[in-house]
């Protein structure tokens, strides 16, 4: 019964990957992430991505105060920003996020502050997007390790 | 057979790797691929943190002579390589890849340099700076087992047996000593084809067409 659970857990945990994949949100370097973790890190792709949550939570917040600032002006502490989001993102595998930060960065080079609010708008929705995602996967993911299978988790 | 294993484990040392990075997630994911690879990791956020680690203080803050070593109350850990990030706030990459250089202790040691941005310029001039490789980010596997060949360079000087150590894979024919701009060695080209992707050093690589097309597939992104 254990195994049955365990098995349907890593196919919907699959499921759920290749359809990141499919749309984009995630690429090939979160699949690196998964392959760094063994029995020696068994919790890699947790720890990074609990990480990778609280620094971006903070960026957008950054962010947000920088573009609600009616006198701002400060372009490039929004670059710097910018570039720690887009690093991050990039190094967990976190595609779309990072594509928006480019063309984010792109209109804060442009001293476009309306591009900026739109870039902004739609950064936060494609994070929230992903992280509600990868939060599912996490969970399923706890769940495998602690090998509670046998029944499936009710969501709520 | 077993005699080359015995061989091989008395020849095995563990690498110390330096590794520094502003970004924690990047550390995080730098040490986890080194360890994967048996190295021993130091991790340190800043350039200044890495000169410190290395036993170089700067002297010039108080009197305008170039650093020195510190020889101060605590040891000098061994290093056999630095791995950098380019874009840190204060120090960059490049900066610290001076000093080390400018350094009589500490100029032997392979540097190695990563960056996000794909930059020519850029990479030419850490490998002309004495940058063993520059490496794009994300930092893969298959780019942590190029560093091998540099370390044991470092080791080989005295030491004939890690030479045939480095050739004992299924390849039958002798290699040359790597030189810094030289093509890697059978084994690590092996292991670097889990990925099938052969980004990285020389510029000829940043500047290949499929590599950049690589790097910009997807960026359709308009606001």
């Amino acid at each position: 019964m254990l195994g049955f659970g365990a098995d349907r857990l890593r196919a919907d945990m699959n499921r759920l990957l290749a359809l990141l994949f499919h749309q984009g949100v995630l690429d090939e370097q979160f699949l690196q992430l998964q392959q760094l973790q063994d029995e020696t890190s068994p919790n890699f792709v947790s720890e990074v991505v609990t990480i990778y949550f609280r620094e971006s939570e903070k960026l957008l917040t950054n962010l947000r105060e920088l573009l609600s600032d009616r006198d701002f002006s400060d372009y490039k502490k929004m670059g710097i920003h910018l570039n720690h989001f887009m690093g991050s993102s990039s190094s967990i595998g976190a595609k779309r996020v990072k594509n928006v930060c480019v063309a984010f960065r792109a209109a804060s080079e442009q001293n476009n502050r309306l591009g900026c609010f739109r870039a902004l708008e739609l950064l936060e929705h494609e994070y929230c997007y992903l992280k509600n995602k990868l939060h599912e996967f996490l969970q399923m993911e706890q769940q495998r390790i602690m090998g509670a299978g046998a029944r499936y988790p009710i969501q709520n | 057979m077993s005699c080359f294993a015995s061989m091989n484990m008395a020849n095995e040392t563990q690498f110390h790797v330096l590794a520094v990075d502003d970004s924690l997630i990047d550390r995080k994911l730098i040490e986890r691929l080194l360890k994967t690879s048996s190295y021993q990791v130091t991790t340190v956020d800043s350039g200044s943190k890495a000169l410190e680690f290395l036993g170089l203080v700067e002297e010039d803050q108080r009197n305008p002579s170039p650093p020195s070593v510190c020889s101060n109350h605590h040891q000098v850990v061994e290093v056999n390589l630095i791995i950098t990030d380019y874009c840190m706030p204060g120090m960059t990459g490049y900066d610290l890849l001076k000093k080390i250089k400018e350094s009589s202790s500490l100029k032997n040691i392979p540097v190695v340099i990563m960056s996000s941005e794909n930059v020519p310029s850029r990479i030419n001039r850490c490998l002309e700076e004495g940058a063993e490789e520059f490496f794009l980010k994300p930092v893969r596997l298959s780019d942590v087992s190029k560093l091998k060949p540099h370390l044991l360079k470092g080791k080989t000087s005295d030491k004939p047996q890690e030479q045939e150590q480095l050739q004992h894979q299924p390849q039958p024919q002798p290699q040359p000593q790597p030189t810094p701009q030289q093509q890697l060695l059978p084994q690590a080209q092996q292991q670097s084809q889990q990925q099938g992707n052969n980004k990285r050093k020389a510029m000829e690589e940043a500047l290949s067409p499929e590599r950049t097309r690589q790097r910009y597939n997807g960026m359709t992104t308009v606001i």
